[in-house]
């Protein structure tokens, strides 16, 4: 398959050096793709002009769903499907439904909230993960620039990268495969390459 | 906001209390007087009689109350026309005064609770928790000089003969409480508490005080602090339980719930970080404080918005297992609460202050870090609280006689006013930063 050299890569083993490093690239109008580090960095989202998450909002939403639904649900059954009196109290009683509801909003807000994770970081079934270097998880910050999108030459931003502290800078680059490798690549390749090969081989 | 870099030798901060403040406190006490005044004026005036409330008296309440009537001045019960005024000054002297003592008691504990948690983000604001410790003595000789002027209007136990099978006025149900509810063990539990709290209180500022000057680096009166800190938070788990079902819980001397103590501790403890929140902001605002940034405001708003969800969910934990298992003995206490025309709308009330308040507006990140929106929150939160106790305080002793109004604001806001005087002239004395405390740096970097 062919490749082609399209990122970039800073190995940083200092997060205070990282998290400088990222201002002062971002100051002179460098594009960062993204930052990979083993454990979170203080400031570091500050540092790349990182929005707000929307998953509170989300969790919000499947929460206030959750509310609803259980009040909905309860009142139905409760009060016209199977009308019981249960401690001589009516049949909608508001205080019985508290502790369902309360289950119920923190269920919904749970799935949903794991739902919009795994949707708002892409990760589906088989997905290949983009690892830029493995050392990613281990003891080192690592830093993608991708080429594409900045003005400066290769070379310019080598220079840059050493400059601000980087221990080592690589190219890194990506086949069409892995980039765009999906769950329908994997039963794609099952049918046509069977069990053994598929996109496993990608990962190593 | 990034990375400070601070030199530690040089961030004390004196705080002094005088000018705006001062006058702004004692402006607090005085309109607290004038509410007060006007307050008991119509009492006087009007009696105190409220409208016969039929729906208060429900069999139950008749039946252990009216055998009471020999004992003239005191309990409400069926007998309106022995009603005075003075004795609802008397409750709410008691409920002004038990508020703010375990406020008080509860930001203390609050102080405690960082040193034993090993907790490094609140070291700057340390000395803002530890002079709750101030009010705790005070509150308790006004408590105690209450409970000896008006024991009987507030407490129905305390009343001659209740336990004497052969008085008219005997009543079983209380009589068997007597081996804990009598009046010189109440006596002895109320001096003996208040005198170790405010022991740990001034020992404990006397340990932080002395780290102040202790140049050396070690980490000898921490680790000192800590022990203490230990020993208060033991002590304090015992002693708090008990006080609630004293000074609270023993008003409604027929009634009893197992989750008590738990609930009075989250009230008063969600009530002290919303004090706590709105004195960082005050000193902030004086231009002191200097180091404190919203990271510290956010953590402090998480826990206002968290104790008074745990609040919420003890309280409401107590009330549903009232209501579903409907057993008369139990539901008289809401019933109460929920069957009179004054108290029912503070029963729904505080859900909507303590509550659905602090958790819609705190709900968001942004809220948290925004002064205005704390101040907001704390104020609605104190407020709500001191509601709460005209609802656990004065349906029980004063029946549908009392009531939320001028007298109850007043004593509150004067309390409030001594409460203030003496935390900010304990603030004063001394730095307010802790020097020499290992965390320090921790907190000055604290980031969320």
């Amino acid at each position: 398959m062919e490749k082609n050299t399209n990122y970039l890569v800073g190995v940083f083993g200092d997060q205070d050096i990282l998290v400088k490093a990222v201002k002062a690239l971002r100051k002179k109008g460098v594009k960062i793709y993204e930052v990979f580090t083993p454990y979170p960095v203080h400031f570091l989202e500050d540092a790349l002009g990182y929005k707000r998450s929307w998953m509170p909002r989300a969790a919000f939403g499947f929460g206030a769903l959750g509310t609803t639904c259980a009040i909905l649900l309860q009142s139905w059954i409760m009060g016209f499907e199977w009308p019981m009196i249960i401690g001589g109290k009516g049949f909608i009683a508001i205080p019985d439904f508290v502790p369902i509801t309360f289950e119920l909003t923190v269920l919904f807000s749970a799935f949903g909230m794991a739902g919009s994770f795994f949707v708002s970081q892409d990760l589906k079934p088989h997905k290949v993960p983009q690892i830029f270097d493995r050392r990613q998880s281990d003891d080192k910050h690592i830093m993608a620039i991708d080429l594409a999108k900045n003005s400066l030459s290769e070379d310019e931003l080598k220079a840059l990268l050493q400059e601000v502290g980087a221990e080592e800078v690589n190219n890194k680059s990506f086949t069409e495969r892995e980039k765009k490798a999906s769950f329908f690549d994997y039963v794609s390749d099952l049918f046509t390459k069977g069990v053994t090969d598929s996109a496993r081989e990608l990962k190593g | 906001m990034a990375h400070v870099d601070v030199d530690l030798k040089n961030v004390q901060e004196q705080f002094t209390f005088d000018g705006k403040l001062k006058k702004n406190v004692l402006l607090i006490g005085g309109i607290g007087v004038v509410l007060f005044v006007l307050g008991a004026i119509f009492l006087m005036m009007g009696g105190g009689h409220d409208d016969h409330h039929a729906a208060v008296q429900h069999a139950t309440e008749v039946a252990s109350v009216a055998s009471d009537g020999a004992h003239g001045d005191a309990h409400g019960g069926g007998h309106h026309g022995e009603f005075h005024w003075y004795q609802r000054i008397i409750v709410d002297f008691w409920m002004s005064g038990v508020f703010f003592t375990g406020v008080a008691l509860l930001g203390f504990f609050f102080f405690a609770l960082q040193y034993v948690a090993n907790s490094g983000w609140p070291t700057l604001i340390m000395r803002v928790m530890l002079n709750f410790r101030q009010f705790i003595p005070v509150g308790g000789i006004v408590l105690l000089i209450t409970f000896l002027v008006g024991s009987h209007t507030i407490f129905h136990w305390t009343h001659d003969g209740i336990a004497d099978p052969n008085s008219p006025t005997y009543d079983a149900i209380i009589a068997g409480k007597t081996d804990f509810l009598n009046v010189p063990f109440f006596l002895f539990r109320m001096v003996l508490f208040v005198t170790i709290w405010t022991f740990f209180g001034f020992i404990l500022n006397k340990v932080t005080k002395a780290e102040d000057q202790d140049m050396s680096g070690t980490t000898k009166y921490f680790r000192k602090a800590q022990r203490l800190s230990v020993a208060f938070l033991i002590f304090f788990g015992i002693s708090e339980s008990i006080t609630s079902w004293d000074w609270i819980m023993s008003i409604d001397t027929h009634w009893f719930s197992t989750l008590f103590g738990w609930y009075i501790l989250a009230g008063w403890l969600v009530t002290a970080v919303a004090f706590m929140s709105l004195f960082v902001l005050i000193l902030q605002d004086m231009g002191y404080l200097k180091l404190v940034n919203e990271n510290h405001l956010h953590d402090l708003g998480k826990f206002l918005f968290g104790f008074s969800i745990f609040w919420s969910y003890l309280w409401f934990s107590q009330f549903l297992l009232i209501y579903y298992a409907n057993i008369p003995e139990e539901t008289v206490y809401f019933v109460d609460r929920l069957k009179s025309d004054t108290y029912a709308p503070l029963f729904f009330g505080i859900l909507v202050t303590n509550f659905l308040f602090p958790f819609f507006v705190l709900m968001t990140r942004d809220a948290k870090r925004k002064t205005i929106m704390m101040k907001i929150v704390a104020v609605v939160v104190i407020f709500g609280h001191f509601m709460e106790y005209c609802l656990l305080i004065v349906p029980g002793s004063l029946k549908e006689n009392g009531g939320f109004g001028l007298t109850e604001i007043g004593t509150g806001m004067i309390f409030l006013s001594i409460f203030l005087y003496l935390y900010f002239t304990g603030l004063s004395k001394g730095g307010l930063i802790p020097q020499n405390h290992p965390m320090l740096e921790e907190s000055v970097h604290h980031h969320t």
